[in-house]
């Protein structure tokens, strides 16, 4: 694998990891029970409405905006890390 | 002069007070204030007692007792409802009436010889987003969201959302939510004038309080006429949007947009 290539991973693995911090403290949910592969509906418990509320508190935590039709069909956490990355 | 609460028993939307000078309005309607015709008969309501309570106060605050947010916007569920129940015809009549009344309280409202404040939180979309646009002032908690989702289902926004917001921001910030249906947090909106202080998660309503104590200090004459003077009420293009919209609800597009909308149980409906 290229320098590139580890380092790319690196940072989504760390934008993976902040995410799931965030999750875990925002919906009361033990850090270690949060896998990457997780569907964020039923692991975290969460409805339509606080999805909207999870969006906001990544936009605020990254200093980012993220279409919210973006996240259209996106569940797990690897995912939405992707596309966290691709914004920063 | 002081009014007493409002009967906050049995099924009401909405309730409101007049205190040391301020009218606060509150929206506690489960699941998320959603406009219907529950709430707009209560709406006239207020609207009849604000004429009233106008002469002795200095300010409105508009907020939302639900965790969920401000306002999910119109009660699309009745919507769709009422136009299975009807013919065509009847069901355009009572979109069409249905809009002018609620154009008049909200009329009202944005000329108001009051400073009146959006106190925002959670979801303010829609019909929510609109009627926190006929307020001076936007206070937002963080975790605030606003968006006209209304082309997903075929339509655009009919509370007057269009002309206020392009009153007050420009024609491109328009284009940008009415056409693309993106919601934006707080810190975005504040970023492009929407909203004028962004503040913690549930602080909207203390800061809303703040500043609505501080305006009781001001003339209240020289406020209203500085008002007037700056915050026109684009009456023309008002009423082409009730027009437009109900031009545009006559087709098939829009009840399988609201069909779609009302049957469906994605985990994120309010995902355009």
């Amino acid at each position: 694998m290229g320098e590139f290539a580890q380092e790319l991973m690196s940072t989504t693995d760390q934008t993976l990891d902040e995410i799931l911090n965030l999750a875990a403290t925002h919906f009361k949910v033990p850090r270690e029970k949060l896998h990457a592969d997780d569907d964020f509906f039923k692991t975290l418990g969460i409805d339509s409405l606080q999805t909207l509320d999870l969006l906001t508190k990544l936009e605020n935590h990254f200093r980012i905006e993220l279409p919210d039709y973006e996240l259209q069909g996106v569940s797990d956490f690897r995912t939405l890390a992707g596309k966290i990355q691709a914004r920063l | 002069m002081e009014a007493a609460p409002a009967d906050r028993s049995g099924e009401k939307a909405l309730s409101w007070v007049l205190k040391d000078g301020i009218i606060e309005l509150a929206l506690h309607r489960a699941p998320c204030n959603e406009l219907g015709s529950v709430s707009l008969a209560e709406l006239e309501n207020f609207a009849a007692d604000l004429r009233r309570m106008q002469e002795s106060a200095h300010a409105l605050v508009i907020y939302s007792e639900l965790k969920s947010g401000f306002c999910a916007g119109a009660d699309l569920r009745e919507l769709y409802r009422r136009s299975q129940e009807m013919d065509k015809a009847t069901a355009l009549r009572g979109v069409r009436d249905f809009l002018e009344r609620i154009h008049r309280v909200l009329n009202l409202i944005d000329a108001a010889p009051l400073t009146t404040i959006a106190a925002v939180h959670g979801v303010t979309f829609g019909g929510g987003f609109e009627l926190a646009l006929t307020c001076d002032l936007i206070i937002a908690d963080k975790l605030a969201r606003f968006c006209f989702p209304e082309l997903r289902l075929g339509l655009i926004p009919g509370f007057g959302g269009i002309p206020r917001l392009k009153r007050d921001l420009g024609n491109a910030v328009v284009r940008d939510l009415l056409l693309t249906g993106r919601s934006i947090n707080a810190v975005k909106a504040q970023q492009i004038g929407l909203v004028s202080q962004v503040v913690g998660e549930g602080e909207s309503l203390r800061a809303a309080r703040a500043t609505a104590a501080q305006l009781g200090k001001f003339d209240r004459a020289t406020a209203t006429a500085a008002k007037r003077f700056i915050k026109s009420i684009p009456q023309d293009e008002l009423r082409q949007e009730i027009d437009l919209f109900c031009e545009l609800y006559t087709r098939p597009a829009v009840q399988a947009g609201l069909r779609k909308f009302v049957e469906s149980s994605a985990a994120q409906p309010y995902l355009p």
